[in-house]
Order: structure tokens, then C-alpha cells, then sequence
């Protein structure tokens, strides 16, 4: 049976619903991370790895995936301010209105990372849509095998999920690397660019799937050092973002080759993506 | 000296290296150790060794104005630094400090350049080693220094 948001968007995929802020938090000096409550008090459905488009009222829409709990809690997005939509949305407040139209993409292969290892590797806010992988990984632990997040960051304060790191890391049943570009005397973690914590990592590269996300030359050159160390091009996840507008497949504006972003993402294998990350400025 | 051929064939910068090559490395070698917040040398000082690292976590700084010491690299066991040793004036350029406890190899720089310049397929085995970890490194310097992370994703 269809959910009530799902229904909904079947019926009128442009069309907003409306939802409210319930708390807003400061993840990252740019960035923040909304709770919102669906009007009525609905529960939104999503898998991980989907995406909203959600409304500032008066200022317009952008493409913002899910960053919390696909499995409990409220919808949860994490936001960083660069242009008038994001700035606006991040300004959001308990209480105030926003539109969320979605869930929209294919995510994360959840079913195919079954009884594998799994990789996780995130670069800057490029966690958001990794979180609710990480949550469904280890709400079914016993479904998977060894789980290992490498997180890269800018700056030690730049790292966003903070807290929830560090108690990752201290989780027997996954391992947790961070390193940051830059640091200064008080950060005794790594420094250096997150595919050295990758040379380091002993894998069995038959059995390990890999979700990636992050800036697009990261994601390049993970995807290297991953192929390096023996994993196959299609056991090897990308999240893409482009701008969007419709997140329908029908205005063409997120296209990147013969794909839709919107539709057929955003995330896509290695193997699938190579030729078109190759291309400069698509 | 048996104990460091057998400890310097494990160590992934050595890997496949032919026994002769090894014992001759060896010559050179000695282990050394260094507790958490031990400097292992500091910048201008005379680069005189090359360290393999066995275990532990070590710091690669710069002191930058205004900043205090900014690490720009860390390493970890089976990673190697101070390739300084290989070309003149032979001084570091940074400080190397021991994060946590380090069991480290020290090689003699003055005793690997003349056994390199003495036996030169030594000394171009050892550079097929350097130059992916210096190729590498330059890269990833590159990396940081775009500043990936505050401008996407
Ligand atoms: C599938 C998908 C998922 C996304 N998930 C998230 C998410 O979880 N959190 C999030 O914060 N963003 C996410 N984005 C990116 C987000 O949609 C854009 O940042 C947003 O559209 C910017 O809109 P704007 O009007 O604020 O800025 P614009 O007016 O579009 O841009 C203003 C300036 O910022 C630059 N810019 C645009 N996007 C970015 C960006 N991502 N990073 C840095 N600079 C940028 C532009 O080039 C321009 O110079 C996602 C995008 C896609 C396609
Ligand atoms: S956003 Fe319109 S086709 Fe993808």
C-alpha cells in the first residue's frame, strides 16, 4: 500500500508539502541541520540516499538529501548556506514553514551491500547522505560484514556530525577514520587527504562495496585509490549532485550525458560514471 | 643485524627487495624509539637519517605565523619519512614529531648515500621506492591545497 506521502507525490510530484521546523542545529561554521515535522504529523518514508527538493517560501527550492534515521525519527536535513535558497533555509527557525517535495533518486544499494564489507567514505558535507546508509549498516549490523567510514574534513571544526563520529569511534563493530586538510597544535587525528587513510586500509577487495561522497575530484580520485587496491568499478557507489529543478526526469536540467541525475541518481556506480567524470565542465 | 633484515624485509617500503639488497640496507639501520610528544628532529637541523615507521603515529609541522605548529601530514606503520637525506644541502625542512609511541627504523643517510653511490642498482632500487611515495605526497599536497571541501558537496 502507498504512504501518504508517496500518494501525494504520485499525484502531484510539483507540488510542495507543506512541513515545519521543529529544531535547528549548527553542525559546521556553514552549516545546519534541520528537524522537521510534516504537517499532520506524518511520517516520511524514504531509502537512504534519496533526496527533497525543499521550498523556502518566497526565495525558491533546492535539492537537499535526507541526513537522518530512515528507519525512525523525524525528516532531517543537513544544509550548508552558499546562495539564496540554502542561506534561507539554513536561517529556518522552530516553528516556521517549509516545502518538501520528495523523496526523489535511487540511493544506496542497501540489498547489494548485504554480507559484504562496506566502505564508507565522505568527504565534507558529503556525510549528510551518507548518515542514513550508516544507520541502516548498523541498525542490521549482523546483515553485513566489516563496516569502516573514512571521513575527511577541512578543518577539525568543519566536521560535521561531530559527536556522532566520535561515537562511531568508540563502536567495536565499525571502524572510523578521520583526517583533516588543515590543523593546528590542538588536533592529535590525521592530517592529510582522505585517500591516504584508503592506502592504509586492509581490504578484501572481492568482497567490499564502496559508497562515496563528497566533492567531485575527491570522489575521483577515491574512486582511483579504490580500484587500485583491487575493488571492481561496480562495486563502487558515487552520489552525484547537480543543479535541479524538477527531480522528475522532465526538465533536463541535472543531465549529465544520456543520464538524469534526478531520476536515475543521484547515486550511480564507478564504472557508470567514469567516462562522464572525465568530461570537464559537463 | 639478522633481527633488522627480517624487520626491514616486512616493512612495505622493502617489499620484494632481493636478500642482498636487504642485508646491505641493513648496514645502515638501527631501531629507534620515541614517546608521545618526542620531537624526532626539528626543522634546519641536519637531515642525517630516514625513518621507516614500524608503529605509531607521527606528525609532520610547520610553524606558521600566527598559528603556532600546523601538521600537515600524519603517518602511521608502515610509511616512511625524511626523504630529505637524498638530495643537498640535507636539512629538514620540518619538524617530525611522535604523536603516540613510535617504534621506528633509522636509517643512516650518510651510510645509505655511499652504499647507493657504490652500488648503483641499490641506489636506483631505492629510488623506484622514493619517488612514488614523493609522486604521491606532491599530489596530495596538491589536494589540500585546493581546499576541496569548503566550496562543494
Ligand atoms: C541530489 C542532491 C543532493 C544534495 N544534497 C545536499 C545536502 O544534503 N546539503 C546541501 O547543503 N546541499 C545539497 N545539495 C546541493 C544543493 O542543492 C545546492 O547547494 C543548492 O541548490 C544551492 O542553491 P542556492 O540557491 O543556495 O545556491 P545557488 O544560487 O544555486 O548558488 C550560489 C553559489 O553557490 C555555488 N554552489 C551551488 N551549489 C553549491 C554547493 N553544493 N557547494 C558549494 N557551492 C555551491 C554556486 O556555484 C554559486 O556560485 C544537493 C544537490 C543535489 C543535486
Ligand atoms: S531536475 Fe529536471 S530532469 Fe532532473
Amino acid at each position: 500500500m502507498m504512504s501518504e506521502t508517496a500518494a501525494l507525490l504520485h499525484a502531484r510530484p510539483m507540488v510542495p508539502q507543506i512541513a515545519h521546523v521543529r529544531r535547528r542545529r549548527h553542525d559546521a561554521p556553514d552549516a545546519w541541520t534541520l528537524e522537521l515535522e510534516m504537517a499532520g504529523g506524518a511520517r516520511f518514508h524514504y531509502a537512504p540516499g534519496q533526496f527533497n527538493m525543499l521550498t523556502a517560501f518566497g526565495v525558491g527550492e533546492a535539492a537537499i538529501s535526507v541526513s537522518g534515521d530512515p528507519a525512525d525519527g523525524p525528516l532531517i536535513h543537513t544544509i550548508r548556506a552558499v546562495g539564496p535558497v540554502s542561506k534561507a533555509l539554513t536561517q529556518l527557525g522552530p516553528g516556521d514553514p517549509i516545502g518538501v517535495r520528495g523523496p526523489f533518486g535511487v540511493g544506496w544499494p542497501m540489498a547489494q551491500a548485504e554480507g559484504r564489507d562496506v566502505v564508507v567514505v565522505a568527504g565534507g558535507l558529503g556525510v549528510a547522505p551518507l548518515r542514513p546508509a550508516l544507520y541502516s549498516l548498523l541498525g542490521a549490523r549482523d546483515r553485513f560484514g566489516k563496516v569502516t567510514l573514512l571521513f575527511g574534513a577541512r578543518r577539525p571544526e568543519e566536521i560535521v556530525f561531530r559527536r556522532e563520529v566520535e561515537h562511531w569511534r568508540g563502536r567495536l563493530d565499525m571502524d572510523v577514520e578521520v583526517t583533516v586538510d588543515h590543523a593546528t597544535g590542538d588536533w592529535h587525528g590525521n592530517v592529510g587527504v582522505v585517500t591516504n587513510l584508503l592506502s592504509r586500509l586492509d581490504i578484501d577487495p572481492a568482497k567490499t562495496l564502496a559508497m562515496v561522497c563528497g566533492p567531485e575530484v575527491m570522489m575521483r580520485f577515491v574512486s582511483m585509490a579504490l580500484v587500485d587496491k583491487g575493488v571492481g568499478e561496480e562495486a563502487i557507489y558515487l552520489s552525484m549532485e547537480r543543479n535541479m529543478k524538477c527531480a522528475i526526469g522532465q526538465c533536463g536540467h541535472c543531465q549529465l550525458g544520456p543520464t538524469f541525475i534526478c531520476r536515475d541518481g543521484p547515486v550511480f556506480t564507478y564504472a557508470r560514471l567514469k567516462p562522464l567524470l572525465a568530461i570537464k565542465e559537463l | 643485524m639478522e633481527n633488522l633484515e627480517r624487520i626491514l624485509s616486512d616493512h612495505p617500503f622493502f617489499h620484494g627487495v632481493n636478500e642482498g639488497f636487504v642485508a646491505l640496507a641493513a648496514g645502515c639501520a638501527k631501531n629507534a624509539r620515541f614517546e608521545a610528544g618526542d620531537f624526532i628532529f626539528h626543522e634546519g637541523e641536519a637531515a642525517d637519517q630516514f625513518y621507516l615507521v614500524r608503529e605509531g603515529r607521527v606528525a609532520l609541522q610547520v610553524a606558521a605565523p600566527g598559528r603556532g605548529a600546523a601538521t600537515f601530514l600524519t603517518l602511521g606503520a608502515g610509511e616512511v619519512f625524511g626523504v630529505n637525506w637524498l638530495v643537498p644541502p640535507y636539512r629538514w625542512v620540518y619538524d617530525a614529531k611522535a604523536l603516540e609511541r613510535c617504534r621506528l627504523i633509522a636509517m643512516d643517510a650518510k651510510c645509505l648515500r655511499g652504499k647507493c653511490e657504490a652500488d648503483h642498482s641499490l641506489g636506483y632500487d631505492i629510488m623506484k621506492r622514493l619517488m612514488p611515495v614523493l609522486i604521491d605526497r606532491l599530489h596530495e599536497t596538491r589536494l589540500q591545497f585546493l581546499d576541496l571541501y569548503g566550496s562543494h558537496g
